[in-house]
């Protein structure tokens, strides 16, 4: 297998007595769709904006392309490259779908803005992602359909050339359709060679479309294997009590010693 | 181009069109093709509450009618020419105050702060002897200033922008009183000055300059046509670009051709030619215009506007946006109060103060700038303030009685604001 892009290893984190990580492995491989999944406050969230930047390690090394690289803010994590798509999407509805996606970056041409690059960019940048569902780029963000959304966000991404991409939760408020597309998107951005994460709570989303499936239990890592090697109700295991079969910790936490 | 889209009818033309040049996108919708395809977008769009300016035009109209009807001096060309040099205040101090709405904040103090610079600048002239750009420079200043303070004092304390501007249109009549002294009374005799509002642009003079900015205003849509159509861009059809072309010249050349007749009262000497306050505002409309539209500032101010969490992740200072917008609306003030002196030729202790803002607010409002941000236009100013300036004047030659104007004035801006509501509701309804 290829080289991770992105690792964590021995990640903690504590917030006050909360100890919310516990010595977190975590890859993300380059053309790989990796999952991660566990259940409410075993700490998805915390870990995601532990790799955004925006919380600090307290202990633990954040290795980017096999070499250990300092973060300590979400601009030095922008600029490895690396994209987080929130849920939330912060897009500006009262700005078309090209404005959002250079919002911040403008191009410029003699001090003016240079919209006909831009436009042409958005373009080929929808284009070379075969968005079927958006009928004019410069649609105002408004008038979007959730999926359509996340599809701008995604995009966004790929135009400003991410070599990772963290999805939150990209499908959590669509429609069956808009859930098609919005996984289709996630699978070609692993196919153009980008690390995606994918984290969901929707276990046929990730048995879909991930490559490896790493979940958390309580903050800690109860498994990171390929998605091949497991199945559903597996998985669904693991996120529930960190355990099943030879896979999963070994002592549940949650009766060890506290 | 706003309508909902169809993925279905999109992909059937999928093919065809996804080998075009470079890399279309299945159902890439790049022009609406003629005019009539134009037109019914258009109408979409206002179903969909988008309504930019077309009510206050549509006002405007009625006004018009209303007002020519009722009083026969309505239509004379010396009342129109008195009109435009009214608007011209309230139009700048409306430019501002788009800045300030356009990201959901409101500045109540921007007529006091025009009456405020009004007065320093009157100053400088009377009691210091200074030259009419030194003045002008040190009203502007001080309309700057106040804009700086209190956007750093809504930006950085968090103070709500009301409560801010609501303490400063206190106090700042309290400056311009210290300043003039109770009953007193500043004259503005500076030619330059008073001569904005009084004289006027010589009549060949005005003509070559509105030819000049109607082959400019052709020269840059044919251009911006052009490149979009030879890039491949989304670009309307040929036909609407020269509709606008030929609607903009009327207006202007028309506009022109009446201020540009004698309207004097008096057969021993002739008035004619456009108010210098009128190539003032239109300076004004073209700078702004062109920052809002076509530099990455004005992005971030309708990006900030519309959902300031996003532009803060997109890396925009949003501290920095808000206040530079309380500094444009304050120096337009300040520009606004000193077009207010050279047209009363005079600076007294209420200047600025009464309904001078929200006739400004008005304005904006009217013209299509919404009260709650993201949406507002430089010309939404010109527009409003022409419905707002009308009114004012209408209802001086009709005579009524001063309470009839305040419940006027007051309705307009309610009925303006519920339009601004309602038209939001449907547009989040419609998804425009």
């Amino acid at each position: 297998m290829a080289e991770p892009l992105l690792q964590l290893r021995g990640v903690n984190k504590s917030f006050g007595v909360v100890h919310v990580l516990h010595d977190v492995d975590f890859a993300v491989y380059p053309g790989q769709v990796t999952a991660l999944v566990g259940d409410n406050g075993a700490g998805k969230s915390t870990l995601v904006k532990v790799i955004a930047g925006i919380y600090g390690r307290d202990s633990g090394e954040y290795l980017f392309d096999g070499r250990e690289v300092s973060v300590s803010g979400p601009k030095d994590v922008a600029a490895l490259g690396v994209e987080v798509v929130y849920q939330d999407l912060a897009l500006c509805d009262n700005l078309d779908i090209v404005q959002n996606m250079f919002l911040g970056r403008e191009e410029k041409r003699g001090g003016t803005l240079d919209e006909a690059s831009m436009e042409a960019r958005a373009r080929d940048t929808l284009g070379s992602l075969s968005v079927r569902t958006v009928t004019s780029v410069r649609q105002s963000v408004a008038s979007l359909s959730g999926g359509q959304r996340q599809t701008v966000a995604i995009a966004k991404a790929v135009l400003w050339n991410s070599k990772i991409v963290l999805l939150d939760e990209p499908t959590a408020a669509l429609g069956v359709a808009q859930t098609r597309q919005v996984l289709d998107l996630v699978r070609r951005l692993a196919d153009r060679g980008l690390g995606v994460v994918l984290i969901s709570h929707n276990m046929a989303d990730v048995m879909e479309v991930a490559d490896r499936v790493t979940a958390l239990y309580l903050g800690r890592v109860a498994a990171d294997v390929p998605t091949a090697d497991v199945n559903h109700s597996r998985i669904v295991e693991l996120i529930t009590s960190g355990r099943s079969g030879d896979l999963g910790i070994a002592e549940n936490p949650a009766t060890a010693t506290v | 181009m706003t309508t909902t889209p169809k993925p279905e009818a999109a992909t059937g033309s999928a093919p065809a069109k996804q080998d075009a040049s470079h890399g279309g996108f299945s159902g890439d919708d790049r022009r609406t093709n003629t005019l009539g395809a134009a037109l019914g977008d258009y109408v979409r769009r206002l179903r969909g509450g988008d309504t930019g300016s077309l009510p206050a035009v549509l006002g405007l109209v009625a006004l018009y009618v209303v007002f020519g009807l009722a009083n026969d001096n309505f239509f004379s060309l010396i009342n129109q020419a008195n009109l435009a040099v009214q608007a011209a205040s309230i139009v700048t101090l409306a430019m501002g105050l788009v800045f300030v709405l356009l990201l959901g904040e409101i500045d109540l103090s921007a007529g006091v702060a025009g009456g405020v610079a009004a007065a320093v600048a009157g100053l400088a002239i009377v009691d210091h002897g200074q030259s009419w750009w030194v003045a002008v420079l040190a009203g502007v200043v001080v309309g700057a200033v106040i804009g700086l303070v209190i956007g750093v004092l809504v930006a950085y304390l968090g103070i709500p922008s009301f409560v801010v501007t609501l303490a400063f249109f206190l106090a700042l009549q309290g400056v311009t009183l210290k300043l003039i002294g109770a009953g007193g009374s500043i004259p503005v005799r500076d030619e330059v000055i008073r001569g904005l509002a009084i004289d006027n642009v010589p009549v060949t003079v005005g003509w070559i300059a509105a030819v000049l900015i109607v082959v400019v205003f052709a020269a840059l849509s044919l251009l911006r046509l052009r490149t979009q159509i030879t890039r491949d861009l989304q670009h309307p059809p040929a036909s609407l670009v020269a509709l606008r072309i030929v609607a903009f010249a009327v207006i202007v050349l028309g506009v022109t051709a009446l201020l540009s007749l004698n309207r004097s009262l008096n057969p021993n000497f002739v008035i004619a030619g456009v108010p210098w306050v009128v190539p003032v505002v239109i300076v004004l409309l073209v700078l702004w215009t062109f920052v809002l539209g076509r530099t990455a500032y004005g992005r971030h101010l309708y990006a900030v506007g519309g959902n300031a969490e996003a532009a803060r992740r997109a890396g925009i200072n949003v501290r920095f946006m808000k206040i530079s917008a309380f500094v444009i609306g304050s120096t337009m003030a300040a520009i606004s109060g000193i077009l207010a002196s050279s047209y009363s030729g005079s600076v007294n202790p209420s200047s600025g103060a009464g309904n001078t803002l929200l006739y400004a607010v008005g304005a904006a409002v009217i013209g299509g700038t919404s009260l709650f941000g993201g949406r507002g236009r430089a010309v939404d100013a010109l527009i409003g303030g022409l419905v707002i300036a009308t009114i004012a004047n209408g209802l001086g030659l009709l005579n009524q009685a001063a309470y009839i104007n305040f419940l006027v004035t007051g309705g307009v801006l309610l009925l303006a604001a519920s339009v601004d509501a309602i038209s939001r509701r449907r547009r989040s309804a419609a998804g425009v």
